[in-house]
């Protein structure tokens, strides 16, 4: 699974990085810096965080197939 | 006819962020239609803000930052393959390898690349990067990881910014060398371009303002570079970020609207040919599209901004579909942000369009502030630094053009009348290394006149 912040909507509430501290951190007092490949057993955690998130700008999801159809 | 617009060929020139989400909203809308996007990287949507932070870190791979999708948007992808021009009458789309693609409605989303350093030779150097793709950020953070002795970059724009800020973090002696007279000046004018400066020199940054970079030497490898000021400084490793450069020269012979500073199109992001005529089966979104916005004039916009990326990408997907009432305009206030040296910078607006600027909240000496930009004495832009909270404060003022400046009623318990606004000393950036991330094609507003320099 894969992950990417919306930093323009980002207001570094920080709720992720209390909910998943091993993908979120900040730099700094309020620059979110995230790991967007989600690692082996963090995707329940990151699920909560994009939950949590006041202005939801977590977006979780596969990556796009660009395989053969 | 809404039905006939959700069938048929669509095509999408540019698999990046702009490309990906334009392609989920048209299955969104209801497009059942064959949908092919054709990119000329080799890999997936990925997303590049990353690039200049986590990656060179060494935190994240660089091949790690593909974007998540909405949807599966059931395209035929062809990666790895450049389109080479555009035949608007037979309605097709020249590639590099293979027959041509046929499109009933086409969006282009070739968005820019890196500006590479001007001497091919020099360039070609050994250590000599620029950072714009994914492939670009693995070579340089390799560099990184390899502990150069110094590394110099080229340009202080935002990418040029964050390098150096990657830079100080891993340890590393870095120089940063630019023409003009501070860092970021040509995105957020005179005032807070003196707190970036402050702030790479706080962080141990060896920054070079006024001067350009005459040569690159080296053997085969980079070795060092010749300054304007008469001085050379060794290094093993240059990093070019003099901004960036649309990618719009396969549409030369088009016939379209297209040049260095971009593709013009109109509020719907439907493009117009080069006699200003709007077409109704070309589309554009992204870095590489210039349209008009109602809050500054009706100037032609280009911006270099994620979120732009984004926004433009739904109204012009929401377009190729929708007919005619129902077809919305691209109205997005600009908005980006920038981490560098444990900063947050954002930004709302165009601050290049402005007269004045204020501190409203905050101080530099803090290292928070928000600074509100005014031209003509109307609010056009506002720039948090570790304020981000208020920047949607700010964008309400700049979307019901309040007065500049801005009345009391903010956080801090202090008069405002102590902060007189200030010339905002926004710079024509012809005079900058660094290309501007969001220019207006029009004019500067504090300049009234073009000035046309004729040849020889």
């Amino acid at each position: 699974m894969r992950i990417v912040v919306d930093l323009t909507r980002c207001q570094g509430y920080a709720q992720c990085v209390f909910l998943a501290p091993q993908v979120f951190e900040l730099h700094g007092e309020e620059a979110l810096r995230y790991d967007p490949a989600v690692p082996d057993g963090q995707l329940d955690r990151v699920r909560q965080a994009a939950a949590a998130c006041p202005v939801q700008a977590i977006l979780v999801g596969e990556q796009v197939n660009t395989g053969a159809r | 006819m809404p039905g006939d617009l959700r069938q048929g060929r669509i095509v999408i020139v540019g698999a990046s962020l702009a490309g990906l989400r334009a392609a989920e909203t048209l299955r969104e809308a209801g497009f059942t239609g064959s949908l092919t996007v054709v990119g000329d990287e080799p890999h997936p949507p990925y997303d590049r803000p990353p690039l200049s932070k986590q990656v060179l870190l060494g935190r994240v791979a660089a091949h790690a930052t593909a974007l998540p999708a909405r949807r599966d948007p059931d395209a035929d992808w062809r990666l790895g393959v450049r389109a080479t021009g555009l035949d608007p009458i037979g309605k097709r789309v020249l590639l590099a390898d293979g027959e041509p693609l046929p499109y009933d409605r086409l969006l282009i989303a070739t968005g820019t690349r890196a500006r590479p350093w001007p001497d091919q030779a020099q360039a070609a150097l050994d250590g000599v990067l620029t950072l714009r793709t994914s492939d670009d950020a693995a070579h340089l953070a390799e560099r990184l990881a390899a502990g150069p002795r110094r590394v110099l970059v080229i340009g202080a724009g935002f990418t040029g910014s964050e390098i150096a800020s990657a830079c100080r973090e891993l340890g590393i002696e870095v120089t940063v060398a630019e023409r003009g007279p501070a860092p970021l000046v040509g995105a957020l004018g005179g005032t807070l371009s003196q707190l970036a400066a402050g702030l790479q020199r706080a962080h141990g940054v060896d920054l070079r303002c006024g001067v350009t970079v005459t040569a690159l030497r080296g053997d085969g490898r980079f070795t060092g570079a010749d300054l304007s000021d008469g001085s050379h400084l060794e290094a093993d490793v240059c990093v070019i970020a003099m901004g960036a450069v649309r990618n719009t020269e396969w549409l030369a012979d088009s016939g379209l609207a297209a040049g260095p500073r971009g593709l013009a199109c109109d509020a719907g992001c439907r493009v117009f040919d080069q006699y200003g005529i709007v077409t109704d089966d070309v589309f554009v979104a992204g870095d590489v599209a210039r349209f008009p916005h109602p809050l500054f004039e009706y100037q032609m916009l280009s911006l270099e901004h994620w979120g732009n990326a984004v926004a433009q990408a739904e109204v012009a997907a929401h377009n190729m579909v929708s007919p005619g009432p129902s077809r919305r305009p691209h109205l997005a206030v600009p908005v980006f942000w920038s981490s560098q040296f444990g900063l947050n910078i954002k930004s709302v607006g165009v601050p290049t369009f402005s007269d004045q600027v204020l501190i409203a909240q905050g101080s530099i000496a803090e290292g928070r502030l928000v600074a509100v930009y005014g031209y003509r004495g109307r609010i056009t832009a506002a720039v948090t630094v570790n304020m981000a909270k208020w920047l949607e404060h700010y964008q309400g003022l700049i979307e019901t053009a309040a007065p500049f400046p801005p009345g009391p009623g903010a956080a801090d318990a202090r008069p405002l009348v102590a902060d007189f606004p200030v010339p905002s000393n926004v710079p024509d950036p012809r005079g900058l290394c660094h290309g501007p991330t969001v220019a207006l094609t029009g004019h500067l507003p504090d300049r009234r006149l073009s000035v046309v320099r004729p040849a020889g």
